[in-house]
């Protein structure tokens, strides 16, 4: 495979990166009387009682429901606990699919990083693999590993692990040669070498990795689930959908979007602790 | 100790050549303060970087030790001309790499490193990250791990170029000093004729690309040499000048 080795360092391999991996400006300290959070909240508000106003007068309620109605069957499904029950099993698949899938994409791509024989043997295949669309994988998986959770987790983690091999893969090409002859100079051995230089000089590419594949695994668990399954949240917004229920589907949207931007923050934070040495105020 | 034979070294980008080094022959003392001196791109660095192993020569062979130099040199220590500290590690982590790599446990190589970091006049850096220093900072913290690896050649490739002249005489100082305590053999790469003259056994004029070697003087100045004031002697004077005639018209064959 020769990923986009192009992509400059800061933006990753990945072209269609979702949403959730745009860069957002610094936010300024104190800048604006009113604090940005507050134009955020009051945006949202706002959006939320245009669509509230919209429904039923400009457009039928059986099409975009209404934001109280999705608020109520959000509370009746939190009181009850129904909603718990679909977000574990989905967190579930999503968390196994993530950490395989980067373990397994990570580790491929350092071997083949540092290996230039079995990077160019194995260069069509993984060219191949890689433009297949992982999804129409799923139909496998499900004769392979079954209707439970199994098949979830492994098309989670084959969208993971593409997108994380390919950034991992990437990042050791990148490494200062310099960095690594004056390791071996002082004596390093190969292993020293790709341990202490060339894995912590690559982070930063993984990390740009994980962060794009984190949303991904939720795609993977999310569509999983929609296309065989009897828990989590794909299987509820298809079952809603199904019924016509436009006000669950929303409810469940709102559901899978919280859990993305909270899952996103967590790689922030691991990524913040491991590359203290980035952060440098200026 | 160092022999350079008939080193000739080209870098090919498609059909065009550049020659960096052109038969150029030395052979080089054990002990021996070697400084090499010439105008900038002649190909001082190449030259170093064939003495470490890095670059393979076109033409001739560079024997260490009686044996022809093929891959990486791991006796000798060298300080390239680009800082290459480890950007992810501290001053102490970045100083203690050689000894981590030889395994030296922790307590021991962060107490040893302190000791050098305090030498070069680090101290109070230790926890900071190469991006947060100065470039003469990194280029200290350079010379510091350099000399914890303590190799028995030390390859230094414009080492004091980013300093100001009170830390350049201090840095002298402890160069001197260390070659002699640790038996070291120094290649030295300079523009300033004034270090060479104040610090070399030898000292070697290249000419503009392709290097060769225009002109060769040797500095009988006795040691241990005061860095300070050994520049006021006569001595001293007659080779400055000696040299620096022979510079000049490399120089300016140079320009227009
Ligand atoms: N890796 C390389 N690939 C191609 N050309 C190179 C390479 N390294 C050096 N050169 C060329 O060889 C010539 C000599 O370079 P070198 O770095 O040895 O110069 P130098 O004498 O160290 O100069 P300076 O005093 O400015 O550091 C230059 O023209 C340079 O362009
Ligand atoms: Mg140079």
């Amino acid at each position: 495979m020769q990923p986009d080795i192009n992509a400059d360092r800061a933006t990753a391999v990945n072209v269609d990166a979702p949403l959730s991996s745009i860069p957002q400006a610094a936010p300024l300290k104190s800048g604006g009387r009113v604090p940005m959070a507050l134009w955020q909240a009051a945006l949202g508000i706002a959006v939320l009682l245009v669509w509230q106003g919209a429904s039923g007068r400009l457009v039928d309620n059986f099409f975009i429901s209404n934001p109280l109605d999705v608020g109520a069957r959000l509370y009746r499904w939190t009181m009850d606990g129904t909603i718990f029950q679909h977000i574990g099993a989905t967190l579930y698949a999503t968390g196994m699919g993530f950490v395989i899938g980067s373990v397994g994409g990570a580790v491929l791509g350092i071997w083949l990083g540092v290996s230039p024989f079995a990077s160019r043997l194995l260069n069509p295949y993984l060219n191949a693999l890689n433009a297949l669309p992982k999804v129409a994988l799923a139909p496998l998986f499900v004769l392979w590993f079954g209707l439970g959770i199994e098949s979830k987790i492994a098309l989670a983690a084959v969208l993971v692990l593409f997108l994380v091999f390919l950034n991992t893969f990437a990042g050791v090409r990148e490494v200062d040669q310099d960095l690594i002859d004056g390791a071996r100079l002082m004596r390093a051995t190969r292993a020293q070498v790709i341990i202490k230089v060339i894995i912590p000089s690559a982070m930063s590419w993984v990390f740009a990795g994980l962060k794009i594949a984190m949303p991904y695994a939720l795609i993977g668990a999310v569509l999983g689930e929609m296309i065989a399954a009897n828990r989590g949240l794909g299987y509820l917004v298809q079952f809603s959908g199904s019924q016509f229920d436009t006000a669950g589907v929303f409810a469940v949207l709102f559901v899978i979007a919280l859990l993305a931007v909270g899952l996103n923050h967590l790689v922030d934070m691991v990524q913040s602790r491991t590359e203290r040495w980035r952060i440098v105020s200026r | 100790m160092i022999r350079i034979e008939n080193v000739s070294k080209s870098f090919y980008k498609r059909d065009t050549a550049v020659d960096a080094v052109q038969n150029m022959n030395l052979t080089i003392e054990r002990r021996e303060i070697v400084a090499v001196i010439g105008p900038s791109g002649c190909g001082k660095s190449t030259l170093l970087n064939m003495i470490a192993g890095l670059y393979a020569p076109t033409r001739g062979r560079v024997v260490y030790k009686d044996a022809p130099v093929s891959g990486i040199n791991t006796d000798v220590g060298y300080m390239t001309q680009k800082d290459s500290l480890l950007p992810w590690r501290s001053v102490r982590d970045n100083v203690a790499f050689p000894l981590e790599l030889a395994g030296v446990a922790k307590a021991e190589r962060s107490d040893r490193a302190d000791q050098v970091i305090q030498h070069v006049g680090l101290r109070g850096f230790e926890e900071r990250y190469p991006n947060e220093l100065s470039g003469g900072m990194r280029k200290r913290a350079c010379l510091g791990r350099m000399m914890l690896y303590g190799a028995e050649t030390a390859l230094l490739d414009e080492p004091f170029a980013a300093l100001d002249a009170q830390l350049k005489l201090a840095m002298h100082d402890l160069m001197l000093r260390l070659a002699s305590e640790n038996d070291q053999t120094v290649v030295l790469v300079t523009h300033d004729l004034m270090e060479a003259v104040t610090l070399a056994d030898r000292v070697l004029v290249c000419t503009r690309r392709p290097a060769t070697i225009a002109l060769e003087q040797r500095i009988d100045l006795e040691r241990p040499r005061d860095v300070l004031n050994v520049r006021f002697s006569s001595a001293f004077k007659e080779h400055y000048d000696t040299l620096w005639e022979r510079l000049r018209v490399e120089y300016s064959e140079d320009r227009v």
